[in-house]
């Protein structure tokens, strides 16, 4: 079972872009394993060697990013090399669809917010980037400390699976005798 | 109450659905592939469950393997392949291994062995599953834990997506490919401008298209942020598909039961744009999306001239592409041609690549690469004596597989060299580290092939047959 997200407390991290897609946040030829587990180190491999990408040392849990974030493969490499490196959230402005729900599956809690908020934070982290974030899942807020807080929403399914660690297969092998009657068809 | 095409193949595969939460949808075809499945399997081990219908299941070898026709090299790759090899053969999945006559990439082989049918809904842990939607089929990318729920349940949560239509009127000119279609669609509609939709190609320059490319537009909704793309089944789809060999044995009436599959008169999607396909020319990208693509003959364009919104991510790629704002890509010298991938490696690509080399030389230093799609590509491209065309050109005809659209089996370019490309995604270091792509058609990409550079295909068409 997944560890359920309830409230997370982080320094954050500003990755300044748009349409990153999941190429570059877990190049392919990384994915010759068969295993989920030591992709962080390989976390954005291609983009580290840049004097001004944010990415150096482990410690922040929340990266805050621009539009689309994770589109292109849907390789569920992206999430398990963001949630190995230590990411627990990932605060866009909107994200492609398929990362999202591998983010969701592997608890890395997805926020979209609108562009005023996202420069809000993004702000308030320049000029103080040990600032703590808060991200609560439950009131669906995110908190800046000193600074009020914004709110978003999340699919409600999503919600829960992520505050419970529910199983999805578990659930969806609950409906057993319907899948069997659909067979029947 | 009328409904799109998209609803009613949902709507006869919702198995249940509970207030407030996903749907539990049935899934006919689960194609499987050595990257995305290890893990999947092995959380069905750790469950200790069976493939729920190893019958709906069918397994290819592609994106790691090597297209050089030697053993594998690499460890890495060979302990996966040999991982997948054991999962089939553990659960009684039919693969279609490094020795299988009809091997080839998942979205080449699942067609034209007559597996991809109209009406299905179809899932790979691979986003250009989308590819299968050329049939009328709800077909999509998932990742490699909801492979693990199909593999065990045969059903996957999901949302109800929206729907999009995308209407080609008119013709396209001369010149202009279905790669040349939906890379002008991208361009217009963006990365991310169909996220959270199924889009629906319809118009006449849709219908005038073959299945291969019906394939090719559809191939590439995933990179416009699709969920799916699909075109309604039509004669021309049926006429694909029988004889094919796993088309249904009761032939008449599947037809007849495909024949259903359109959106009723009047039936309303979420969002309709209209695209003048007679105004496409030949397209490229200059850029580090599938977005960022012109007509081939026109100019890059400036940052400064762009929203202020898209200006950094514009001025970053220029950066990593080398390019200046302004200028014109046509002439621009290039390292290397790659001519295959999901997108573009069928019969019909092949053949539009030859037509244009057939007699000519690949221009100097410039390594050119054709890599069909399937072992069925490949033979029926030497019947015809292109591979001939090709070797006598002096490019490389090799196996079958993804090679260099994603670069992890040997195949790649070099940091710092320019490519066109027939795959579909011009990111970063797709095609190798530092690798720098323009993506285009096979006839785009074979003019470039002989002249070394970027060429308007339109110039060269004149002497061919």
């Amino acid at each position: 079972m997944k560890t359920p997200f309830t409230t997370l407390t982080s320094r954050a991290l500003v990755l300044a872009a748009d349409d990153v897609d999941t190429d570059q946040i877990i190049p392919a030829r990384f994915l010759k394993g068969t295993s989920k587990v030591g992709l962080g180190d390989h976390l954005f491999e291609d983009w580290r060697t840049r004097p001004d990408f944010p990415l150096r040392e482990r410690g922040a849990k929340i990266l805050v990013t621009g539009n689309n974030f994770g589109c292109g493969s849907s390789r569920e490499h992206a999430p398990w090399a963001l949630v190995d490196w230590g990411f627990r959230a990932v605060i866009a402005r909107s994200f492609a669809d398929i990362f999202k729900e591998n983010a969701t599956k592997n608890g890395l809690l997805t926020v979209a917010l609108p562009e005023a908020a996202c420069v809000r934070l993004e702000l308030a982290l320049k000029a103080e980037p040990s600032r703590e974030l808060t991200v609560d899942l439950a009131t669906e807020r995110v908190f800046l400390p000193g600074a009020g807080w914004v709110g978003f929403s999340i699919d409600p399914f999503a919600k829960h699976c992520l505050a419970s660690g529910l199983d999805e297969l578990g659930y969806i092998l609950s409906f057993a005798d319907r899948i069997a009657a659909h067979e029947q068809r | 109450m009328k409904r799109t095409l998209f609803d009613k193949i949902w709507d006869a595969h919702v198995v249940a659905q509970e207030q407030g939460r996903p749907a539990v949808l049935y899934v006919d075809l689960h194609l499987v592939h050595e990257v995305t499945s290890p893990q999947a399997f092995a959380g069905l081990a750790e469950r200790g469950l069976p493939v729920r219908r190893p019958d709906k299941t069918v397994a290819t070898m592609d994106h790691s393997i090597p297209t050089n026709g030697l053993p594998i090299a690499d460890d890495a790759a060979r302990a996966q392949l040999r991982t997948l090899a054991d999962n089939c053969k553990k659960h009684g999945v039919t693969l279609y291994d490094g020795d299988s006559a009809q091997r080839g990439i998942v979205h080449v082989i699942g067609p034209e062995l007559g597996y991809t049918q109209p009406g299905m809904t179809i899932v790979c842990g691979d986003s250009h599953t989308s590819t299968h939607g050329a049939f009328g089929a709800l077909a999509f990318g998932i990742g490699t834990s909801e492979v693990e729920h199909v593999l065990a349940s045969q059903c996957l949560l999901q949302r109800k997506p929206k729907t999009l239509e995308v209407r080609f009127e008119g013709a396209m000119p001369e010149g202009a490919s279905a790669k040349d279609l939906v890379l002008a669609m991208i361009a217009e509609i963006g990365v991310g401008g169909a996220t959270g939709h199924v889009i629906e190609y319809t118009g006449p320059a849709i219908r005038a298209l073959d299945m291969e490319g019906r394939m090719t537009v559809c191939n590439m909704s995933i990179e416009a942020g699709a969920r799916a793309g699909m075109v309604a089944p039509d004669d021309e789809t049926f006429a694909y598909l029988k004889g094919r060999p796993h088309a249904p044995q009761d032939w008449d009436a599947a037809v007849a039961r495909w024949r259903e599959l359109r959106s009723d008169e009047g039936a309303t999607y979420d969002r309709s744009i209209v695209i003048d396909a007679s105004r496409i020319e030949p397209m490229v990208t200059f850029g580090t999306n599938p977005g960022m693509g012109i007509a081939v003959t026109a100019r890059v364009p400036s940052p400064d001239d762009a929203d202020p919104g898209e200006r950094a991510a514009l001025a970053k790629a220029l950066l990593y592409m080398g390019l200046s704002p302004g200028e014109r890509l046509l002439g621009r010298a290039i390292d290397v041609v790659f001519i295959g991938s999901c997108t573009n490696a069928r019969l019909t690509d092949i053949r539009a690549a030859a037509s244009i080399m057939r007699g000519k030389k690949v221009a100097a230093g410039v390594r050119v690469l054709v890599v069909p799609g399937s072992q069925d590509v490949k033979r029926a491209a030497e019947a015809e004596g292109l591979d001939r065309v090709f070797r006598d050109a002096g490019a490389e005809w090799r196996e079958p597989g993804c090679s260099m659209c994603i670069a992890m089996n040997g195949d790649m370019i070099e940091p710092g060299q320019y490519a066109v490309s027939t795959s579909n995604r011009n990111f970063e270091g797709r095609q190798g580290r530092g690798g720098r792509t323009f993506l285009a058609s096979p006839l785009t990409a074979a003019a470039a092939a002989i002249t070394g550079r970027v060429t308007d295909v339109r110039t060269l068409l004149g002497g061919v047959e």
